[in-house]
This record gives structure tokens, sequence and C-alpha cells, in this order.
């Protein structure tokens, strides 16, 4: 391996491909634990009166295995290819590169056993108890000095703007884990946070809304700003926006946990605050969102011929959409309807199914064959089908959750004239269930898409085609 | 100093720094810098030269 050493690197790419191949098989995985439990909205029998199945249990381990699982590895496999082809070096350590990968199939691994049994901290997106939270830890940090290392062994002298929000994404989520995850062990499998009431309540929202603003956002902004561009074949629409974007996104989305607690037991000014700081973040959002889809302005023509491409931009329309309606839900007026109904969790969907799963699904679309040393995915058809099955479930499924969202919203508040509630919480349960069969069936098209990624991926893979010394560009890709 | 002009002098700081970031970024000076780092990503001879090298690696 001394060839490592002159000008050209040999990237380590078997790290990538397997994080790549684990986020289409965790992604799978938690979206059909996704569709039981939306199943189990409906027909509540199929928790097959176990305590193992029951929805108050499955539903961490959708979340998780989703955004962390699914997310997580989708990250690690996108930046760990992003920062080497970008600073031209090899990744800074295999080995630390190879823990971080093992380490975080355990985690996920002692997620689908501990949850399932019912061992939670009851923290939302961090439900899992204090041992499981110290390896993430370890990991993570492990995962800052594998990508900041690639960094700093650069050759190239310039940042390039996704290892910017990578960057950003790997050092806020250490601090909002450890954070957050602070607690009093009493057993091996049970702890309590050592935050008490509404400064635990706060606590748990600064690292709840960060999750979302670095983890669900800054992270796959990295990939935008790397993979929109690859397979659009130009260069970002403004670059100068990206760094404003940046600086902006990463110093407001901090303040915006607030919302979450509104009409809460914390300070009024606190609320107020997080309100205002959650609109104003409407604009590097959008201001992020717009840089994505002008990098396509005067190629709009490649979006009828590559589903990949498709992907990505469908992707940041599902970002500016929820980047408003988020902004729109932090108003405390509004929330005053919108919170604890179905409403929030369309939202969630349209950010999380929409913009995260979507431009993580083009992302790893680019990336697979090249990292495999494949000329193109097996079947760019598939890909397509795969497209059209991930739209039509994610607008079925946030449709359904608007309705169900605002009719509940409705009928909670509504009041009798001597002053009694109007309708009983049961009869509002019983007005959602068309509407979540409509939100099940949005689900199982998501799974289906999924499914025939997973089948394009295996022949992709033990395809013989590969790429000889040219690798094909999207636009070969997309007409092959 | 109390907490309310401690946060007023805050503000101003951030805001002036904002406005700095802006104009670093809008900058005559940076254009060319920027330019060439937005571009910089759309070459894939890294790609070709890494896996002749590692099929070379390989044939050692």
């Amino acid at each position: 391996m001394s060839a490592t050493s002159s000008a050209t690197p040999i990237y380590n790419f078997d790290i990538v491909k397997k994080f790549a191949v684990m986020a289409v098989i965790w992604g799978l995985i938690g979206m059909s634990a996704g569709v039981l439990i939306a199943a189990q909205l409906v027909w509540p029998e199929l928790n097959f009166d176990t305590p193992w199945f029951t929805y108050s249990r499955l539903r961490p381990l959708h979340t998780n295995a989703v955004i962390f699982a699914f997310g997580g590895c989708a990250l690690f496999a996108t930046s760990y290819y992003v920062v080497q082809r970008t600073c031209q070096t090899r990744i800074f350590s295999d080995k630390i590169a190879n823990f971080t990968f093992w380490g975080w199939q355990a985690v996920i691994v002692c997620a689908i056993i501990s949850l399932p049994l019912g061992m939670t901290s009851s923290k939302e997106y961090a439900e899992l108890e204090w041992p499981i939270d110290i390896l993430i830890a370890i990991v993570w940090i492990a995962y800052a000095i594998v990508f900041f290392g690639t960094i700093v062994k650069r050759t190239t002298s310039h940042i390039y703007v996704a290892n910017w929000f990578y960057g950003g994404f790997i050092l806020t989520v250490a601090v909002l884990h450890i954070g957050n995850s602070m607690a009093i062990p009493v057993s091996f499998t049970k702890s309590y946070s050592i935050y008490a009431g509404a400064v635990d309540a706060m606590m748990q929202w600064w690292y709840g809304h960060n999750a979302v603003g670095f983890f669900l956002t800054a992270g796959f902004l990295g990939m935008m700003y790397y993979f929109v561009p690859k397979q659009a074949e130009r260069p970002v629409y403004s670059y100068r926006l990206s760094v404003v974007h940046f600086w902006s996104l990463i110093s407001l989305y901090i303040w915006a946990g607030p919302h979450h607690l509104h009409y809460t037991a914390l300070p009024d000014w606190t609320q107020s605050l997080g309100m205002v700081m959650s609109i104003v973040l409407f604009v590097p959002s959008w201001g992020g969102m717009i840089n994505g889809i002008m990098t396509l302005s005067g190629a709009w023509h490649k979006l009828r011929t590559d589903p990949i491409l498709r992907f990505m931009i469908v992707s940041l329309s599902f970002y500016g959409m929820s980047t408003f309606e988020g902004p729109m839900m932090a108003i405390k007026s509004v929330n005053a309807l919108s919170h604890y109904t179905d409403w929030t969790v369309g939202h969630v969907h349209s950010g999380a199914l929409g913009w995260v799963a979507m431009i993580s699904i083009g992302s790893l679309y680019h990336l697979i064959p090249r990292v495999f040393g494949r000329e193109r995915m097996y079947s760019i058809k598939l890909i397509n089908v795969h497209f059209w099955l991930a739209t039509a479930g994610v607008v079925l499924y946030i449709v359904a959750m608007w309705i169900t969202g605002v009719m509940e919203g409705m009928m909670w508040r509504a009041i009798n004239a001597d002053g009694t509630l109007t309708y009983s919480f049961i009869e509002i349960v019983a007005q959602k269930k068309p509407f979540n069969i409509i939100r099940w069936v949005g689900g199982l098209c998501v799974v289906t898409g999924m499914i025939l990624m997973l089948y394009n991926v295996i022949r992709t893979i033990r395809s013989d085609k590969t790429a000889d010394e040219s690798i094909s560009s999207p636009a070969a890709q997309a007409t092959a | 100093m109390d907490y309310g002009t401690y946060r007023g002098i805050y503000t101003i700081i951030m805001m002036v720094v904002f406005a700095a970031i802006i104009w670093w970024a809008y900058s005559k000076h940076s254009k060319k810098r920027f330019d060439d780092a937005a571009n910089s990503i759309l070459d894939d001879k890294d790609l070709k030269d890494s896996r002749k090298k590692e099929q070379q690696a390989h044939k050692d």
C-alpha cells in the first residue's frame, strides 16, 4: 500500500459500501415497523396481545430505526465518501472508521432488543438506556476523529461546503447527545435524568429539535451540496449563498426547541423566544432549498430523463414545504390547534420521508455504483418506479395526517353551551379511522419502493458490468 | 452589567458578525476562490485514478 503516499489517493470505499448497504436494509426494516404500527392504529389486535408488540414499545423502535439506523448509516456512508473525495485523501484511519461501523450496528441491535422489552428513558428520540447511550457517545467521538482527521490531512486548500455541514452535524450531535443523556443509573437497565421538571423538558427539546436541525437537516444538507451538483453535473447555484446558509442555519436552529413546549410550565418568555427564532429560521431554510433547486437552472430537462435527480429535487421541494409548515406551526396560536394532533405527525413525515429519505435515496443511487465500481445501477426503470411509489406514498400520508390533525384539533376544543366537551375522546378516534387506512396505504407504497431499491442494489453489486476506465456521467446513466 | 444589557450587547455583536459574514461571502475578493471551490467537485479524475491504483495494488 505504498501507493497511498503519492499524489493521487486510494480511497477507502470499503467503509462507504458497508454503511450504504446497511442504510438500505435498515431503511426497509425501520419503515416496515412504521407500517406495522400504522396498521395497529386501525386494527389494534395486531399487537397479538403481547407486551413486546404494543404500539407504545414499537413506536420508539420505528423512530430510532428510521432516524438513527437508516438516516445514520446514510450519513456515515455519504460523509465518508464526500470527505475523502473533496479532500482528495484517504480516510484518516481505516481501523477507527471500521469501529464506527461495527459500533453503530451494535447500537442499533441493542435498540432493537431493548425497546420492545420496554427499557426506555422515556425521552423522545433519546429513549435508549444509559449503557447504550455511552456506546453511542464513544462511537460518535470516534466518528468525529475520523471525519475531522480526514479534513486535517486533506490535500486540497479549500474545505468544500458539504464538509462544513457534515462537520457541524457531527460536532453538534455529540454535544446534544451527551448533554441530554446525562442520567443517574439505578440499575443496568434503568436510569433517571439528572435534570428535573421544566429544566428537563427544556433540555429534552433543546436536544429534540436540534436532532431535527443537525441530525436530520445539517447532515442531509451536506448530502445536498455534494450530490445534487454531482448528479446535475453543474456547480451549486451560488457558493456564496451556501456560506451564508451554513452560518445562519447553525446559529439559528439551536434556539428553536421551546416551540415543542408551548402552553407548558416553561417560562412564557422562553416559549415566545422559541416561537420567534423558529419563524426566523424560515429564511436560511429557504435560502438553502433555493440554492439546491436552482442548481438545476438551465438544465431542467435532465429531470425528464433522470429519476435520481428527480428524487433529489422532489426532496428539496418537500424540504421547502416542511420548513414553511414548521415555522407556521411554531406560532403559539396555530400550535394551540396543532399540538398533540396528527398534524405534527404529518409534518414530521413530510420532513423525514419527503426530505431526509428522498435525498438519501437519491444520494445512495448515485454513490452505490461508484463505490462498487459499476457503470450504473442495475435498473434505471426500477429507480423510476421507486420514485413514483415514494412520492405517492408521502403525499397520501401527509394529506391524511393534515385532515385528521385539523379535524381532531377542532373536535378536541369543541365545547357545548354549558362548557362541557362536545366529543368524547373515543368518538374522535373513530372519526380518524378511514384516514388512518390511507396513511397505512401511503406507508405501504414507501416500503414497496424500498424493497425495489434493495433488489436493485443487490443486482447492481452482483452484476459483472464494471466501470472500465470511465465512470459514466449521470446523463449517460439516465439514457442507458 | 445586568442580564438585559448583556443580552443587548450580545445581540449587537451577533448582528455585526452576521453582516461581516455576508460582506465576506459576497466580496469581489472571495469570488474566484468560491467559484473554484464550487467547480472543484465536478471532476471525476480522482475516482478513476484511485480505482486504477487499487487494481494495481491487487496485482502487486
